[in-house]
């Protein structure tokens, strides 16, 4: 019988912290391809599909910027609060708000029209995000109430919530009783980026720039050494005068506001209107983008593309082979586990042994044992 | 008289799989460890226990499988949590996002399948005592399942050696390793129990309360579990008072939903949810009280230095 048994090692190791997202990926894609072989379908031709084939034209690597903004946007806020200890799972319902906040502009007042429009939408769009974040983070300073499980709760009355909206009092009155809000007028619609070419808008921008931006925070500014100080060790943060409760709040706003911004942007660029769903799963796939990019902004970039490419391609395989597009969700999930479980590669060895000491391993430790004694 | 008895027992109906599964994460939390994965494991126990019904015909069989289901799917997050030393608040998320995903997959072919009920158990004569007969001797099997799990983990974790042997590692796993005990054994079997008793409760949503398969039929009732069991304190009794208490939260939106009630059904939806954050509000408003009965090892990884 064998055992598993962790070394830890004396520093962390730089180059499994480089591998594990690529160990993790190449682990999942073997994962996948049993799967494709138990669902009966040839793993190359669906990975072929599901990878390559979403991909190889202009307007496709459009549609992949059109996911990934989301997912970057949420990520690199998550990022901040995890990094921090800070459990912030809620981004989805964060998203929801932004999205709701920001489209009250063009659904109660459609005739206001011009340049202010969208700026406006896009500022209450973080206000909405930020506004739902503090809930949880208001709950967890005053009441020290698990900000896990709140913020999760708060994901179901928001959808709840959105579906209220769209169906009762925002209703377009002239949309034959479908479950949505008007059609967005024109300045109230964030511009693409290169119409010709293809579907993505200035969401993707949006995503990169505050890749950066939280990049230059973490990296070079004293509040991102103050995250890390708080996340890593509390106490030690305390001694330095750094407030946990300021930290939470902070975290949670930040992280709100730029899943509010991803909701908004969303809307008024991808969809158009509000509907009873708005997004599948982003604030939740996000959680996934942040860990495979290792909590570095940078890394989220790549990570939301390919995460991007999970959803795009869980859509390809159901049009050409019939197979759920339930397998994004499963890849993703996958994914994850990889990632969690290569990270312990950075702080461990891993040593498969024998329950039972061979001959040797014996005699060798009972030899080491009284030479302990006498060094001691 | 009659309506009152049918509240009562679908209440008890809504409130056996948060029971179930709460009482499941007790025993893990109680070693020590948080499975955020609740949500994942039921819902897999959900298709699994669907699926197995459905292609045998027989319930019963689909209850095991749900158990077994649970089961394996949270060996997964042992394995990874207490072998290979990963935070378990992030593995525990990704449990339920797998979770979520797979049994959506599985589940493609059972949508709008008829399913097979769990008969409820019906004691002649006794059942037909007017009132207590349906509520203590008519019910479905799992129900008296979710009792008598109740009880016997109340017994197990305050009467047993073993019992109070699971409690200190979960206090101290430093400690309960420095006496000889084998701290990773004792978790990966609470972390197996915690998945059965998950899988059964979501065996229970689709065999007993909604016999069919849908979606995300779970609906957050995993995260609610995870809630009651901070709501207890860690207490078993009083896991089983929340779950009824959430279990008339949740029939009564629905009752005041059919009565068409002027108030929007997505506000009412929303109330087992707006319940559960004002209930958690109220119990860890007290702080002294809460880190008086929190498990204090409690999601910290283990790694034996032998």
């Amino acid at each position: 019988m064998m055992r598993l048994e962790l070394v830890k090692r004396p520093q962390r190791s730089a180059l499994f912290s480089a591998l594990s997202p690529f160990i993790a990926f190449a682990l999942t894609i073997i994962a996948g391809a049993i799967l494709f072989a138990l669902l009966g379908v040839n793993p190359l031709t669906a990975f072929r599909i599901y990878f390559i084939e979403p991909i190889s034209q202009v307007w496709q690597l459009h549609e992949l910027a059109i996911k990934a903004a989301p997912l970057i946007l949420i990520a690199v806020g998550l990022s901040v609060c995890y990094k921090a200890n800070i459990w912030n799972i809620g981004a989805e319902g964060q998203f929801i708000f932004g999205a709701i906040f920001g489209s009250a502009i063009p659904v109660l007042f459609p005739q206001f029209e011009g340049p202010l429009v969208l700026p406006l939408m896009l500022l209450l769009g973080m206000v909405g995000g930020a506004a739902y974040a503090a809930i949880p983070a208001f709950l967890k300073t005053r009441f020290n109430t698990n900000e896990i499980l709140t913020s999760l709760m708060l994901v179901y009355v928001a959808q709840l919530f959105l579906d209220w909206l769209v169906r009762g009092p925002w209703r377009d009155p002239q949309g034959h009783g479908f479950p949505q809000t008007i059609q967005f007028g024109d300045s109230a619609v964030l511009p693409e980026l290169m119409p010709d070419a293809g579907r993505a808008n200035w969401g993707f921008v949006f995503a990169l720039v505050a890749a950066v931006l939280i990049w230059i925070l973490m990296g070079r500014m004293l509040k991102g050494f103050e995250v890390r100080v708080l996340g890593s060790s509390p106490r030690a943060g305390r001694f330095a005068g750094f407030g946990l409760s300021r930290m939470v709040f902070f975290a949670f706003l930040l992280s709100g506001a730029l899943a509010g911004l991803a909701g908004i942007s969303e809307v008024s660029g991808a969809i158009g209107q509000l509907q009873p769903v708005i997004s599948p799963g982003y604030g939740f796939t996000a959680i996934i983008v942040a860990f495979l990019g290792r909590l570095n902004p940078l890394g989220i970039i790549a990570a939301g593309l390919v995460l991007a490419l999970t959803y795009l391609g869980g859509e390809a395989v159901q049009s050409a082979l019939g197979i759920s597009d339930k397998v994004a969700r499963v890849f993703q999930g996958m994914l994850l586990f990889f990632v969690l479980g290569c990270d312990t590669l950075i702080h461990y060895r891993i040593r498969l042994i024998g329950l039972a000491l061979t001959k040797q391993e014996g005699a060798a430790k009972l030899d080491a044992a009284p030479k302990l004694k006498e060094a001691r | 008289m009659d309506i009152t008895v049918n509240i009562l027992l679908t209440i008890a109906t809504a409130a056996t799989p948060l029971l179930i599964a709460a009482i499941g994460e007790l025993v893990v939390e109680r070693s020590g460890v948080l499975n955020l994965g609740v949500e994942g494991m039921m819902i897999m126990g959900a298709v699994g226990g669907f699926g197995a019904g459905y292609l045998t015909g027989s319930p019963w069989v689909g209850l095991l499988a749900a158990i077994a289901m649970g089961a394996l799917f949270s060996l997964l997050f042992a394995v990874m949590t207490l072998s290979l030393a990963t935070n378990q608040v992030a593995t525990g998320l990704s449990l339920t996002l797998l979770g979520l995903g797979l049994s959506g997959m599985i589940g493609t072919g059972f949508v709008g399948q008829p399913g097979v009920r769990l008969p409820n158990l019906d004691i002649p004569g006794l059942s037909s005592i007017p009132v207590v007969g349906k509520l203590l001797f008519g019910q479905d099997p799992v129900f008296y399942i979710s009792i008598v799990l109740t009880a016997a983990v109340m017994w197990f974790l305050f009467k047993t050696r073993t019992g109070l042997t699971l409690r200190s590692i979960g206090d101290s796993h430093a400690s309960a390793h420095a006496l000889g005990i084998k701290v990773i054994r004792y978790r990966y079997l609470s972390v197996i129990f915690g998945g059965a008793c998950a899988g059964l409760a979501g065996g229970h949503l689709s065999l007993v309360y909604t016999p069919q398969w849908v979606e995300n039929m779970t609906a957050g009732r995993g995260w609610i579990a995870l809630a009651l069991v901070v709501f207890a304190s860690w207490r078993p009794w009083r896991v089983l008072a929340g779950a009824y208490i959430f279990g008339a939260v949740w029939i009564g939106q629905l009752h005041a939903q059919a009565f068409g009630i002027p108030v929007p059904s997505q506000m009412l939806s929303s109330l087992p949810y707006l319940a559960t954050v004002v209930v958690l509000v109220l119990i860890s408003r007290n702080k002294r009280l809460t880190m008086m009965n929190t498990p204090a090892s409690l999601g910290q990884p283990f790694v034996p230095d032998r």
